[in-house]
């Protein structure tokens, strides 16, 4: 294996791992937020029961979130010099702007929104718990415009091999900026909706009838149903707008190899890159040409197109762009079926029932899967570029030898797959206390119940 | 050597980075002092010390974000060049701090049974973290040196480095608690204190040592005698120190404040020292910071938005540490 082979996996595990928390803290943030209202509006003690028990799913996210998003930080000058240097007169202002308008601002409310309650009032605390939901937005906000002025990259021009920005508008609201925020930030609503809704459902499953779980489980699944549909149209627009900026991406996407009409939506194929075609395919005739052109003869772009005069290759892997996507739209739809089929079930009987329950409990962990494979997509189909058009992957890579960057992607890859598991087993663990009754009750006051959060 | 004064942007880039490695030092410095010293205490003990810092560690380290984000935006160059020849302690710092951060909440969150390993690992992470930074600290003072002679005084500010972090968390141990637990920080602040000073004797002394020219911008004529202060200053604050500690805690906590905020100024004493020498150099003696500098109209951006953004911050961290001021208390987790 070369350097920069072991560069490019520990660059994927790191932002991997890191996505999973910011992907259930954007929007459980907002849950929080509407947990809290509900309760100041109806004194009905259900809800705080409910925000006290994800509010410490929260506060597991986000410590792992900022652990593994310091490394990233990090990452960029230890495996990507070349990076800053080339585009950071781009990138430098829009970190340097997530750090100073969106990481304080969570930091340093979390301490208020977590352990303030008694030492604020309640107004105080409610407002900390807002700040740090728009904080993780913020943040996500930031960090998405950079990425997607990586795919799609405006408003700025070389200089001696550098380059300079000259329209910082360009830069921010660059042409897939709207669609990736957008799909991102229902990605983590979805996430969160489903994480509720399964661990609602595996507490139900576990004999918990209390009115607090039955009230998680119908948010988590009515938000889910709310959502999926969004996401799919979103989904949709999304990729007519990397048709017209990226086409190699969507080629790779489709497995198409050569560009022409009448294309077929492949349900499964193997591509062969060495053959250059598809194995075994099963596929919807004329699907592509519709989805992508409105009109069964419409033109589609191919991999054939993406070479250099040279013979070089300017189009991504397409093995894994053609699974990710699959898997990514796969589970979209089961989240459709799913949320669907619960929401007419709960509004009905006001019980999941229980191959209902354990339809749930089985796509807990859905949104992460689903928004790793759409990551996988995104940034697997930009490549051989870092920045499309203006900086390929391996120029930027610093040069470390083997050994070295052997270890410290072993070293990372054991923490986190011991973090994984603990943060899972963490989340069941609470689950199965809180089942159980074994929380700290709810003290009662002169005036009412009194809410207390993270006991 | 003469400097380009008036393209000022980078100096005030240089000194927004130097102020962000100051704070984050004094403030996760103490962080990580605590998670050192929680190793001698025990289990309530443990639970009262990380509650004194449990609301501060997120944001405390957040200035290392903004410090390694200011030197990747400011010094793209540098950037590179500095982390890439730390790789190693860098990738260790990295795992000592995912360590020490996620303990904080496995150790209140998982099984019972697991709360002692978290601990441990609580205590590990910070003790690697503390280690690897007065590494990277000793190998950077002598100009990025890997030899086995730079290497052997990167063992030795590992060390040094470590021992101030946990001077300081014990003098906000001292000062945050009550009763034994209180004593008990007080011990370990008598004791630290001479391995904390042996660092900073090292380091002043190999600075100059390291490169003729920072010997000569500390001992030519007149700058030895206005730069005297420097190390009268800290001299005498050592000495108070000393003297304080020997009678520490004070009957009614009168004074209690006074270890921490005197051993910040020695720390802030100690970082104009060395930010003095290296002036101005971003890697030392050999990339200047208007050579590392990345396009003066993007620093504009980001000036006008630290500008605006500082302040508040500071507003927001001192109304945080308002909050929870007084005892530390364990934290209301399960
Ligand atoms: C819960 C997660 C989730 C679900 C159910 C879906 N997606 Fe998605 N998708 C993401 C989560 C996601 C993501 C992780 O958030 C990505 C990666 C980058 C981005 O902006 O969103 C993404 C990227 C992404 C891209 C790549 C765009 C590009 O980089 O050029 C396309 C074309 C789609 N999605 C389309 C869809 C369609 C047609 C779906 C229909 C079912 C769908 N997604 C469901
Ligand atoms: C939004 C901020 C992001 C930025 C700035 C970013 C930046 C980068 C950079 C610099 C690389 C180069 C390394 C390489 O090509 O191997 C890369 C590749 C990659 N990134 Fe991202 N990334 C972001 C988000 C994500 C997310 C959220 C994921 C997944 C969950 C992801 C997955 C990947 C993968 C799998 C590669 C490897 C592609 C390949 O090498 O074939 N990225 N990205
Ligand atoms: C290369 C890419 C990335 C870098 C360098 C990075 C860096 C960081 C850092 C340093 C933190 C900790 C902040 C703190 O101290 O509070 C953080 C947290 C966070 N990041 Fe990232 N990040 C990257 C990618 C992403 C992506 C792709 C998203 C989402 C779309 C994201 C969203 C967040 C959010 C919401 C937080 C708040 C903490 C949390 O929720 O866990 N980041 N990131």
């Amino acid at each position: 294996m070369d350097a920069l082979i072991l560069a490019r996996i520990q660059f994927a595990a790191n932002i991997s791992f890191h996505i999973l928390f910011p992907t259930i803290t954007i929007a459980l943030g907002w849950y929080l937020v509407f947990l809290k209202a509900r309760f100041a509006a109806t004194k009905d003690i259900a809800w705080m029961e409910i925000y006290r028990f994800w509010v410490k799913v929260f506060a597991l996210s986000f410590g792992l979130g900022v652990v593994s998003g310091i490394t990233m930080s990090f990452q960029f000058g230890t495996n990507w010099p070349g990076f800053m240097e080339k585009v950071g007169n781009v990138a430098g202002p829009l970190l340097a702007y997530e750090i100073m308008t969106a990481f304080f601002l969570e930091a340093l409310f979390l301490g208020i929104m977590l352990f303030g309650f008694g030492k604020v009032s309640n107004w105080v605390h409610t407002s900390a718990t807002v700040l740090v939901a728009f904080g993780t937005t913020l943040s996500a906000f930031w960090i998405l415009v950079l990425n997607s002025w990586m795919h799609t990259p405006q408003g700025f021009e070389m200089i001696d091999g550098v380059v300079h920005a000259t329209d910082w508008w360009a830069i921010i609201f660059n042409p897939s900026m709207p669609y990736r925020l957008v799909h991102m930030l229902i990605a983590s609503g979805l996430t969160v909706a489903f994480l509720v809704a399964g661990i609602s459902a595996l507490r139900w499953l576990w004999g918990d009838r209390s009115k607090g779980i039955r009230r998680a489980l119908k948010s988590g699944v009515y938000l889910a149903a709310l959502l999926i549909p969004a996401q799919i149209l979103v989904g949709d627009l999304h990729g007519l707008n990397t048709l017209e900026h990226q086409p190699a991406k969507v080629a790779a996407m489709e497995g198409n190899w050569e560009t022409a009409g009448n294309v077929p939506l492949l349900l499964f194929a193997l591509p062969d890159e060495e053959a250059r075609e598809n194995r075994f395919e099963i596929g919807i005739p004329n699907g592509a040409s519709l989805i992508l052109k409105h009109e069964a003869a419409g033109e589609v772009p191919g991999l054939n197109d993406f070479y250099a005069e040279d013979g070089t290759k300017l189009h991504p892997p397409v093995t894994p762009v053609f699974f990710s996507f699959r898997i990514m739209v796969g589970i979209g739809v089961l989240m459709l079926l799913t949320s669907w089929a619960l929401s007419v079930k709960l509004f009905r009987t006001g019980a999941p029932g229980v191959w209902g329950a354990r339809a749930l409990v089985a796509m807990t962990f859905s949104g992460w899967i689903a928004t790793l494979a759409g990551w996988y997509v995104t940034e697997i189909g930009r490549q051989p570029w870092l920045v499309t058009g203006v900086l390929d992957t391996a120029s930027a890579a610093a040069e470390h030898p083997v050994p070295i960057l052997g270890l410290s992607l072993g070293l990372y890859l054991t923490v986190y797959a011991v973090l994984l598991a603990a943060y899972i087993g963490a989340i069941l663990h609470m689950a199965k206390k809180a089942s159980k009754g074994e929380n700290v009750p709810v003290p009662e006051t002169a005036t009412g119940p009194m809410p207390v959060p993270a006991e | 050597m003469d400097y380009p004064f008036h393209d000022w942007l980078p100096m005030a880039f240089a000194g927004l980075m130097g102020i962000s490695i100051l704070i984050y030092v004094v403030l996760d410095g103490f962080d990580l002092g605590v998670g050192i010293l929680s190793i001698r205490a025990t289990e309530e003990e443990r639970d009262i010390m990380i509650g004194s810092i449990g609301p501060f560690w997120d944001a405390n380290e957040t200035w290392l974000v903004m410090a390694v984000g200011l030197l990747l935006v400011a010094f793209p160059a540098a950037h590179g060049e500095i982390l890439t020849a730390l790789y190693l302690p860098t990738t260790l710092m990295l795992i000592g701090l995912i360590l020490r951060g996620v303990a904080f909440e496995f150790r209140a969150k998982a099984p019972a049974e697991r709360k002692e390993t978290w601990d441990r690992a609580f205590f590990a992470g910070s003790l690697i973290a503390a280690l690897t930074q007065g590494y990277m600290l000793g190998v950077y003072v002598l100009g990025l040196d890997q030899s086995w002679g730079g290497i052997a005084f990167g063992l030795l500010t590992a060390l040094c480095l470590a021992a101030g972090y946990a001077f300081i968390g014990a003098t906000w141990v001292l000062a945050k608690t009550e009763g034994f637990l209180q004593l008990k920080a007080a011990h370990w602040a008598r004791v630290l204190i001479w391995v904390a000073a042996l660092g900073m004797v090292a380091i002043s002394l190999a600075t100059p040592f390291a490169s003729p020219e920072i010997f000569d911008k500390w001992f030519r004529f007149p700058e030895i005698i206005l730069l005297a202060p420097i190390p009268l200053m800290t001299a005498g604050l050592f000495v108070g120190l000393v003297m304080l500690l020997r009678v520490m805690p004070l009957s009614g906590d009168a004074w209690v404040w006074a270890p921490f905020t005197m051993t910040t100024a020695v720390f802030i004493l100690g970082f104009f020292g060395l930010a003095y020498s290296f002036f101005p150099y971003v890697v030392p003696s050999q990339v200047t910071l208007w050579e590392a500098a990345s396009a003066r109209e993007s620093l504009a951006i980001i000036l006008v938005g630290a500008l605006v953004t500082l302040p508040i911050i500071g507003g927001y961290t001192i109304f945080a540490y308002r909050v929870f001021g007084g005892k530390a208390t364990a934290l209301r987790y399960e």
